[in-house]
């Protein structure tokens, strides 16, 4: 008792001393003098972790910082692919749960039972929307191979691969745990068990609540269809606007390019028309005068539009072949006119030269979708860690644990949910809405 | 409890903000939240982050100040929290020197495929 006589004025407590332990309330751990000096001291704790957390997301924070700093284009190319509407959703949801939390602490201290296990099932409902829509916005960029570096795979002239339904694996869990929870009401519902019910009621519109997630972010998730528009209208060309070229325009001529193809095609096979180009030119260079001016070596001449038609197909990543030939028509071109072309080629997009202006190179867009995977990911996770205490507050707050002495736990996971509200409010403007 | 009606020191120590303010604070805060996504259609060039950050950091007061209860909470406490944040400024700031000084852009550029359309090719 001497530490606390140390801390508290001594004559108040020397007559509680004896009287310590039947006076000793079961809310009050034994080594605590008073319900405050338990709730300070937890308090402080929290405030200790949460400074923790801090620097632990100021880690990710910082990567974010640097790279920005370097790439700024690559960062405002590939926010376009985040969707706005879904971040600013989620961000109403996680304040509104916010709101709900510190509102439950309010009823907990005022000793409103079943207003703070409803308050606290609320704040669970909006943790679970935010994750079903956080689940349809990665299914859909996984689709699309919008991945963190290494796995990136996007291709813009083919945006939808065909591939597994990822929202639908992300969606397996939280379906097992709703049955699991659904099972559980119906089976405590049949045997009585009142305390299991009035628990396992609540949990289960919260596991339902993820479904009404996933439901509002498919509404609001453009339909592939539309979403490939998006992609390459708004986002994609943006992305390679600083470059060089009205991105709309540069669109259209790419699209007649492909249409002109296939009209000259007409039944006939591609190869064939690639098979045109060399014959076309052989057939073309007596035309050009000796005397005249001699093209540089390596501009091939070509009155028809197969080789620029050619050119534009090569632009195509899928196309390869397309590429490669036309490579090496240009070195055999350039061999006629007496050039050496050893490892000389046209194409700069596969070197460092073309690599400068570009903003979807695979290894500088995996980096964003890296460092959004990891921000999105691990708050993720904190939302699912907050939701593991927020039902273990649920069922406490049902069995009447909480008073107006005793709120310290409802209280600290109210400022650990706050955090995670915080650092939501720093991302969202960070990764979405990136101009 | 009520054993112990505001008779103990110790006791009755809770502190129920007023639910006007609690929703007041939800309102500012969404209010905020509308305000930054209009003014991403914007383009304030580079004034951009800063408005963003502004924004974001208001918002940010508002959650500690008054849900997390700050505003009222012991001094030591404040102090522990926000001084987290200029350690973090710190640990931020140095990096973006350094990395500025010594380096111009150390994403590894390795000979991958470009995944958009090149516009060389076509000039």
């Amino acid at each position: 008792m001497a530490t606390s006589e140390a801390g508290h004025s001594a004559d108040q407590h020397a007559g509680d001393a004896h009287g310590h332990d039947h006076d000793h309330p079961d809310y009050l751990a034994h080594h605590f003098d008073t319900p405050e000096q338990q709730f300070d001291s937890g308090k402080l704790g929290m405030w200790l972790f949460l400074v923790t957390e801090v620097l632990f997301f100021s880690g990710m924070f910082c990567a974010y910082a640097i790279f920005r700093a370097w790439r700024p284009e690559v960062f405002e190319g590939c926010s376009q692919f985040l969707n706005t509407k879904l971040g600013a959703i989620n961000t109403g949801v996680l304040l509104f749960s916010s709101f709900t939390m510190a509102w439950a602490v309010r009823a907990s201290q005022l000793e409103e039972h079943k207003k703070t296990a409803a308050l606290i099932a609320t704040t669970l409902c909006c943790a679970m929307v935010f994750l079903g829509v956080k689940a349809v916005e990665y299914s859909h960029k996984w689709a699309m191979g919008l991945l963190p570096a290494g796995l990136f795979s996007y291709d813009e002239n083919n945006p939808h691969p065909p591939g597994p339904n990822w929202l639908l694996y992300i969606c397996m869990p939280f379906i097992v745990i709703t049955i699991g929870v659904f099972l559980w009401m119906v089976f405590s519902w049949a045997t009585k068990a009142k305390f299991q019910f009035q628990c396992a009621k609540p949990l289960f519109f919260v596991c339902l609540s993820f479904f009404g997630g996933v439901y509002l972010g498919t509404v609001l998730e453009p339909k592939v269809e539309d979403h490939a528009v998006h992609a390459s209208a708004d986002g994609h060309a943006d992305a390679a606007e600083h470059a060089e070229g009205d991105p709309h325009a540069e669109g259209d001529s790419h699209a007649e390019g492909e249409a002109e193809a296939a009209g000259a095609d007409e039944g006939e096979h591609t190869e064939e028309a690639h098979e045109a180009a060399p014959a076309e030119e052989e057939t073309e260079e007596p035309v050009i005068e000796l005397g005249s001016v001699v093209p540089k070596s390596g501009t091939m001449v070509d009155t028809s539009r197969d080789l620029e038609i050619q050119r534009k197909l090569a632009s195509v990543e899928a196309n390869s072949a397309v590429r490669d030939e036309l490579n090496a028509l240009e070195r055999q071109d350039m061999n006629a006119s007496g050039a050496i072309t050893y490892h000389q080629t046209d194409d700069t997009s596969n070197t460092i030269a073309g690599s400068e202006e570009d903003v979807m190179r695979r290894s500088r867009a995996g980096v964003f979708f890296s460092i959004y995977y990891c921000m999105t990911g691990v708050h993720a996770i904190h939302i699912l860690a907050g939701i593991g205490v927020l039902v273990w507050l649920l069922v406490r707050s049902l069995r009447k644990d909480f008073n107006r002495n005793y709120y310290g736990p409802v209280d600290y996971v109210g400022l650990y949910w706050h955090l995670v509200d915080l650092i939501w409010i720093y991302l969202f403007p960070l990764m979405y809405l990136i101009r | 409890m009520s054993a112990h009606e505001g008779s103990k020191e110790g006791y009755d120590f809770a502190h129920p903000l007023p639910l006007s303010l609690l929703f007041g604070v939800f309102l500012a805060l969404t209010a905020l939240t509308v305000v930054t996504v209009a003014q991403a259609s914007f383009d304030l060039g580079s004034f951009d982050i800063v408005v963003v950050m502004f924004i974001a950091t208001i918002k940010a007061c508002l959650v500690m100040g008054i849900f997390m209860h700050l505003a009222w909470d012991k001094p030591f406490n404040i102090l522990m929290f926000v001084g987290s944040f200029v350690f973090v400024a710190l640990f931020i700031v140095t990096t973006l020197y350094d990395s500025r000084a010594t380096s111009q852009d150390s994403i590894p550029v390795t000979n991958d495929i470009v995944a958009g359309p090149n516009p060389k090719v076509e000039s």
